[in-house]
């Protein structure tokens, strides 16, 4: 593995100052909540005003609604929403894998249909790929499609799909023919797009420990699909899939989702005997992780697959916004910190478990990691 | 041209360094024929400008240099002999020949060295070596106290390399050698899961293996990409102003470091805490570079410090505020 520095293009830094005054003025109203859950937060008017200023799909063909920007001015954007705790989650996936899925395989129509709508923060995307017999091993899904009059004909339940109660679309991985005997379960799978009104879909949110309904079980009985849902080649499915983990897997959204406590904790840590050391070992983290992700930035940039080293960033950068708030509260008592650092680290206690699980467990990141090694 | 150099130290070091000459660098001897094999390629000045007799190359293949040299334990100083060359160079005192080594206290090789280098504050004197004590750290490899003897010549550092030139500079080479070391540390441990047997199988087929050698890759690729980053850095802006990037290089390969040691050695089992094994002469290393030139702690301390009179609000513009265009 091996991850190439890169120098971010000239016109970063004013890229990054618009950002800045944008969200300076957006974020004036968010509370700690909000930053806390960051992408994990759904918010249409604050999405449409992200792209109505370009910033969705900015990578993506003007024809199609994009800005023709390249990658590293994307991540710049997306660096400055994460820090700012901005509540991204409306937009996020169809910015960073419905919408390139769909530029790269879908039909003329589709695309003139579905790209400038993402782009403008109208239609949000959800990933339908956990089933619940089929978590981190995903090739055991059992939703089906069958050919039937006119398309296809879907079938079974996908579950923990974040906002597909919110969303318009689904993407799912499901089965189109069985795995050969004796070959393999990823041959078979194709992926649909999924239009989330059509009947036959119910959608039943999942309350989860905070309360909240952030999740979903879908459930499709005989949803009937144009023949054009079918998205890329049939049976090709993994690997269309797999194709777009390195850019699921190596974002800002997967060393930052912790930053929002950091930079609250920083003016209280001032009063801290002792905090100097650890809030330096952060500081230094995280400055290294944000070069681990902007290089993988680059090699998507310049064509390459970093498939491995997306995972490997993902693992160290999970462990590091997972154990951020922990560190925090190392320092400070809870009853004396300022009330929104408190907020926040008591939002993320509970969301920051699934830092570790969401795109990619840590255990299946890991088993990636050892077999490039040359484990196994 | 850093792909040639590259490939010329690692031919050299795999051909001429090995266990036998850690051991006996530990025993207390000087590796003259790797020495004279690594002054033969003019290694010693590749920080030198060209216009000063040297190669001329920047710090970031320096410090993919070091990190080479890391891998093969650094059995000889030419980390430190780069760096008094280019500071000699800088200041406009014409290398010399032989090992120059850095410092009067706990100097690197210093009972070995024809010269040793002081540097205070901008100020840089090549000192005749009258006598020394010698000391060692928990790799054995000397660190003595010399006895220095009249300057021999004298000279200013241009601004850029700052009034902690040599801190900086020994904090970046300790940085990129533990991330070598724990590269090679990482390495040994992969070859024997897969080689060692239990339960009828090699260990590396068993997933607590797998996954304590894999958090092991991890944080020595981002070790690995903070010293690249803290070289890139001092090529930008020099030394002085790349203090925040080097900071975050000896932390983060510290810690790293540490990682890698301590799973390893896990890996390893009581093979690898034998004296025959080759594994301690890396992980010894590790454990003896980290403590110099600042620990971990010295600079994290640094960079928190440095947040804290900042301030919260200032803490993500500042990170993204270093980028280099």
């Amino acid at each position: 593995m091996r991850f190439e520095l890169v120098s971010l293009p000239a016109t970063a830094g004013a890229l990054r100052t618009e950002v800045r005054a944008f969200l300076a003025e957006a974020g004036s109203t968010w509370t700690p909540a909000v930053r806390a859950r960051s992408w994990m937060g759904f918010d249409r008017d604050f999405s449409r005003e992200v792209g109505a200023r370009g910033w969705i799909g900015m990578v993506w063909p003007r024809e199609y609604g994009g800005q023709e920007r390249s990658g590293l001015e994307r991540t710049i954007v997306l660096e400055e929403m994460l820090a700012a705790g901005a509540p991204v989650g409306a937009h996020w996936i169809g910015d960073r894998q419905s919408g390139p899925l769909i530029l790269r395989l879908a039909s003329e129509e589709q695309k003139r249909r579905i790209l400038p709508g993402i782009a403008r923060g109208e239609l949000a995307f959800c990933i339908g790929l956990s089933e619940p017999e089929a978590g981190s091993d995903l090739a055991a899904l059992r939703t089906r499609a069958e050919r039937a009059p006119g398309g296809w004909r879907l079938n079974g339940r996908k579950i923990w799909t974040t906002f597909a109660h919110l969303s318009d679309y689904m993407i799912a991985l499901v089965r189109t023919s069985p795995a050969p005997e004796g070959g393999s379960r990823h041959a078979g799978l194709s992926q649909f797009l999924v239009d989330l009104r059509s009947s036959g879909i119910s959608i039943r949110p999942i309350r989860d420990m905070l309360a909240e309904a952030s999740f979903n079980e879908v459930t499709f009985d005989d949803v009937v699909l144009p023949e054009d849902a079918l998205l890329g080649a049939e049976g090709a499915g993994w690997a269309q899939a797999t194709a777009e983990l390195a850019y699921e897997r190596s974002g800002p959204d997967r060393y930052l989702s912790s930053f929002p406590a950091l930079s609250a904790a920083v003016d209280p840590l001032r009063t801290v005997p002792g905090a100097e050391a650890p809030l330096g070992r952060m500081v230094a983290r995280l400055a290294t992780l944000r070069q681990m992700s902007l290089s993988i930035a680059g090699m998507l940039e310049r064509g390459e697959q970093p498939a491995q080293e997306a995972a490997l960033s993902k693992d160290v950068g999970n462990d590091f916004e997972q154990a951020l708030p922990e560190q925090l509260r190392a320092l400070m008592e809870p009853d004396d910190m300022p009330h929104d650092l408190r907020a926040l680290l008591d939002d993320l206690a509970q969301l920051s478990p699934t830092f570790s699980l969401r795109g990619g467990t840590r255990e299946i990141l890991r088993g990636i990691i050892a077999r490039e090694l040359g484990l196994r | 041209m850093r792909a040639i150099i590259l490939e010329q130290v690692e031919r050299l070091l795999h051909e001429q360094a090995g266990v036998a000459v850690l051991r006996g660098v530990e025993a207390g001897e000087w590796p003259a024929a790797l020495w004279s094999a690594v002054e033969e390629l003019g290694l010693p000045l590749l920080l030198v400008p060209e216009d000063a007799g040297g190669i001329g190359l920047g710090w970031a293949d320096a410090a993919a240099v070091w990190q080479v040299l890391g891998r093969h334990g650094a059995p000889v100083p030419l980390g430190e002999g780069m760096l008094a060359n280019a500071m000699l160079a800088a200041a406009g005192i014409a290398p010399v020949a032989g090992f120059v080594t850095i410092g009067t206290q706990a100097a690197p090789f210093g009972r070995f060295a024809m010269q040793a280098l002081r540097h205070d504050r901008g100020h840089v004197a090549l000192h005749a070596r009258d006598g020394h004590v010698p000391h060692a750290n928990i790799a054995r490899e000397p660190r003595d106290r010399i006895t220095p003897g009249q300057p021999i010549a004298e000279g200013g550092l241009p601004a850029a390399w700052g009034p902690r030139a040599t801190r900086l500079a020994m904090a970046l080479l300790r940085a990129a050698l533990i991330t070598g070391a724990a590269q090679r540390a990482l390495a040994l441990a992969v070859d024997w899961a897969n080689t060692r047997k239990q339960f009828g199988r090699a260990i590396g087929k068993f997933q607590a293996v797998q996954q304590s050698l894999a958090q092991v890759a991890g944080e020595v690729a981002a070790a690995d990409v903070a010293v690249a980053t803290a070289a890139r850095a001092v090529d930008a802006r020099g030394l002085h102003a790349a203090g925040f990037e080097i900071a975050c290089a000896k932390v983060m390969a510290g810690e790293a470091g540490q990682v890698a040691a301590a799973r390893v050695h896990q890996a390893f089992a009581a093979i690898g805490i034998t004296e025959d094994h080759e594994l301690h002469h890396y992980t010894r290393r590790i454990w003896a570079w980290r403590d110099e030139a600042g620990s971990e702690r010295a600079w994290a301390a640094e960079l928190g410090r440095a947040a804290l009179a900042r301030g919260g609000a200032a803490l993500w513009a500042d990170i993204t505020g270093r980028d280099i265009a």
